[in-house]
């Protein structure tokens, strides 16, 4: 079941402290031969904490999140997840732990219906085993029973009740991004992943998608790492930032003071592929910010 | 108005569900229950309207269908192509046949001739050598599993050759398992029939027990996490499905159904020899999983209908078409013809409809849905 508990403004400001965090990702290195994917990065996310990581593109961000759900074995470093250590377990395992990922290009079973996309997200809250299966009884058939309605409960929160029989290879993308946080939600997790959620998408379908976010943090209470990046909505939502490039940490702050972190428009605008911003000098080789360019908007060169 | 607590049904709407049971039902509208209760009634009473003859072939339809239903959870469900289905249905057959063969034969033989006991067998025995094989189905994805399993028919061959004292040597064979049960020989000529009924019946209440079995496990849990698995393993493995296990589960179901359709194959005809494990065997199920429809129970089952029925269709042919030749020594003759014909439908249904004879149905399902408007 869904427990839904609004929780007070204050009370989740409180929360920030960092003393028990439910994710630390500690001095982590992944190397693809001689490409360093991730070097050396340091973070931790709070129990109701929305925590926005972004970057240019193949900075590292999307390197993370297939550490944190154990598609990638980092050579060194811990990741501690609510007390337990990830590098080495496998993907089922973590998310048995209660990690809950969606992808940047959507990773949903595309000749399945929504219900059964949301099913599978449960696939670990169902308990019985082949044999109970085949004969369709007792057990089986109230689990089945039990975990239906708990999905219709996510299809109310994210209003999929149109689409529910469709299989989701045929819906708008709009709305398989929807499905796949859907599935993710399905999964009642601790900590949720959320790769680009709203890549691709119109104004409309972002705006839909940043109220789901907010929906999630504040009625359901779980703790939201985002990639994404639309400047726009990471400044909105996020409560702490972390900037990365070239696999390692350029800056970590709030969405105020990001934006005019020195390093951080280096990043962005100024310092050349050849130089990795965090050991450029502090002087700045590369070229200053052009006046009336927006520091907030990703620049793909 | 509905009523609390009662199951309330509105006339003309049959998908509106009012509780969550009915909704997950496996025939779930009132035409579906109707139509399977109709095709039911109509093939327990098919013996007393066809020859023995056909009957035999019917029954045999069955079997091949259980058989195909145990390649279609694998292949079609959880998308592990494996082209080893011979070798299952050869060690389910040797199970069953040694189980229940005569002690004192020329053959290794145990004499339990109780269907209770070597059917059950079989499938175990047959299931465990999925188990066995499915480690590599973790390592491996698509045509790699193709060519490996394409190994154990090769493996099987040699070893089921070679092992005269259980399979009587290669073009000797020995007598298959015998149709008892407790004591009592269930495919006999008597008063209540022919061998050949009770022969078809039999078979066709065995593929019923099964295909319900195979139905249940592909809408459960476990059939979600095999498609899940088909369509993209990483997803699957980090939303929670541990995939060797799953990938164990397929091969494992899939070898026990193919295990007990060796052991029932060859009570048909009473006798079989170890070259009829060939890969053309194999290639013959997966014909039978992909004409029917990959991904679906009922499509396995018309499909290994389909291809069974084919030779005995193509013979008709000759009636029909008056230069056409039974004997095998003249150009054109039927066996050419029902070769062509195989390989011609596979490649037609492949590039004109993929989802096979279930997909066929699905299309002349929407229409008279839809009937008279065109959508």
């Amino acid at each position: 079941m869904v427990v839904v508990t609004a929780v007070a403004g204050a009370e989740r400001a409180a929360g920030r402290g960092e003393d028990d965090p439910i994710l630390r990702f500690e001095d982590v290195r992944l190397h693809f031969a001689g490409v360093r994917a991730i070097d050396g990065v340091t973070f931790t996310v709070g129990r109701h904490e929305l925590f926005a990581i972004i970057g240019p593109n193949g900075s590292g961000k999307t390197s993370i999140f297939n550490v944190l759900s154990g598609v990638y074995r980092p050579q060194t470093g811990r990741v501690v997840f609510d007390g337990v250590d990830l590098v080495g377990r496998r993907p089922h395992t973590i998310a048995a732990l209660g990690m809950a990922r969606t992808f940047q290009n959507v990773e949903l079973f595309g000749n399945l219906t929504v219900l059964d996309n949301l099913l599978l997200g449960r696939h670990h809250h169902i308990g019985y085993g082949p044999l109970a299966a085949i004969g369709w009884l007792g057990r089986a058939r109230r689990a089945e029973i039990a975990n239906r309605a708990a999905v219709e409960e996510i299809v109310d929160f994210l209003e999929l009740e149109r689409w529910r029989r469709m299989p989701v290879g045929l819906l708008p993308y709009g709305v398989q991004k929807r499905v796949e946080l859907g599935r993710a939600l399905a999964m009642e997790p601790k900590l949720l992943l959320l790769d680009e959620p709203v890549a691709g998408m119109n104004l409309e379908e972002t705006e839909d998608m940043a109220r789901f976010v907010l929906d999630i943090r504040d009625e359901l209470d779980i703790p939201i790492v985002l990639v994404e990046h639309d400047m726009g909505l990471v400044m909105d939502l996020a409560d702490r930032v972390l900037v990365v490039d070239f696999g390692q940490v350029v800056a970590t702050g709030s969405p105020a003071e990001i934006p005019h972190h020195p390093d951080v428009v280096r990043a962005y605008l100024g310092g050349s592929a050849s130089e990795p911003p965090g050991r450029a000098g502090p002087d700045g080789r590369g070229d200053p910010p052009r006046p009336g360019d927006d520091p907030r908007r990703e620049d793909p060169r | 108005m509905t009523i609390p607590g009662r199951r309330t049904r509105l006339r003309g709407r049959p998908e509106l569900h009012t509780s969550y049971a009915s909704e997950l039902a496996l025939f779930d509208t009132r035409a579906k229950r109707v139509a399977v209760a109709g095709l039911l009634v109509g093939a327990l009473a098919l013996p007393f309207l066809l020859t023995d003859e056909v009957l035999q072939l019917l029954a045999l339809c069955c079997v091949a269908a259980i058989g195909a239903i145990g390649l279609g959870l694998v292949t079609g469900y959880a998308g592990q192509v494996s082209l080893g289905h011979a070798f299952f249905l050869a060690v389910g057959a040797y199970t069953a046949a040694a189980i229940s063969g005569d002690p004192d034969g020329r053959v290794i033989g145990f004499g339990v001739t109780n269907i209770a006991v070597w059917l059950p067998a079989a499938g175990l025995v047959a299931g465990l050598a999925g188990v066995l094989v499915a480690p590599l189905a973790t390592r491996l994805r698509g045509l790699y599993l193709a060519i490996v399993t394409l190994g154990l028919v090769f493996i099987g061959q040699h070893v089921f050759s070679e092992w005269s004292a259980l399979t009587g040597g290669a073009g000797v064979g020995r007598p298959a398992a015998t149709l008892e049960f407790f004591g009592q020989p269930i495919a006999a000529t008597g008063p209540f029939g022919t061998r050949d009924q009770k022969l078809y019946w039999l078979m066709l209440l065995l593929l019923l027990g099964f295909a319900l079995a195979a139905a249940n496990l592909a809408r459960s849990k476990v059939g979600r996490a095999f498609t899940a698995i088909r369509d993209r393993d990483i997803a699957a493995g980090v939303i929670g499905v541990n995939l060797a296990r799953y990938k164990t589960i397929a091969f494992a179901v899939s070898s026990a159904y193919a295990g007990c359709a060796g052991a029932l194959l060859y009570t048909v005809t009473g006798f079989f020899d170890p070259g009829s494990f060939s890969l053309l065997l194999s290639v013959q199920y997966i014909a039978m999983v992909l004409i029917g429809g990959a991904g679906t129970i009922s499509g396995a089952i018309a499909g290994a209908f389909f291809i069974t029925l084919l030779p005995r269709f193509t013979r008709e042919l000759q009636a029909w078409v008056p230069f056409l030749s039974a004997q095998p020594n003249e150009v054109p003759n039927v066996f050419q013809v029902e070769t062509i014909l195989y390989g011609v439908l596979l490649v037609v249904f492949l590039i004109f409809e993929p989802r096979g004879l279930f997909g066929l149905w699905v299309r002349v399902r929407n229409y008279w849905k839809a009937w008279p408007f065109s959508y």
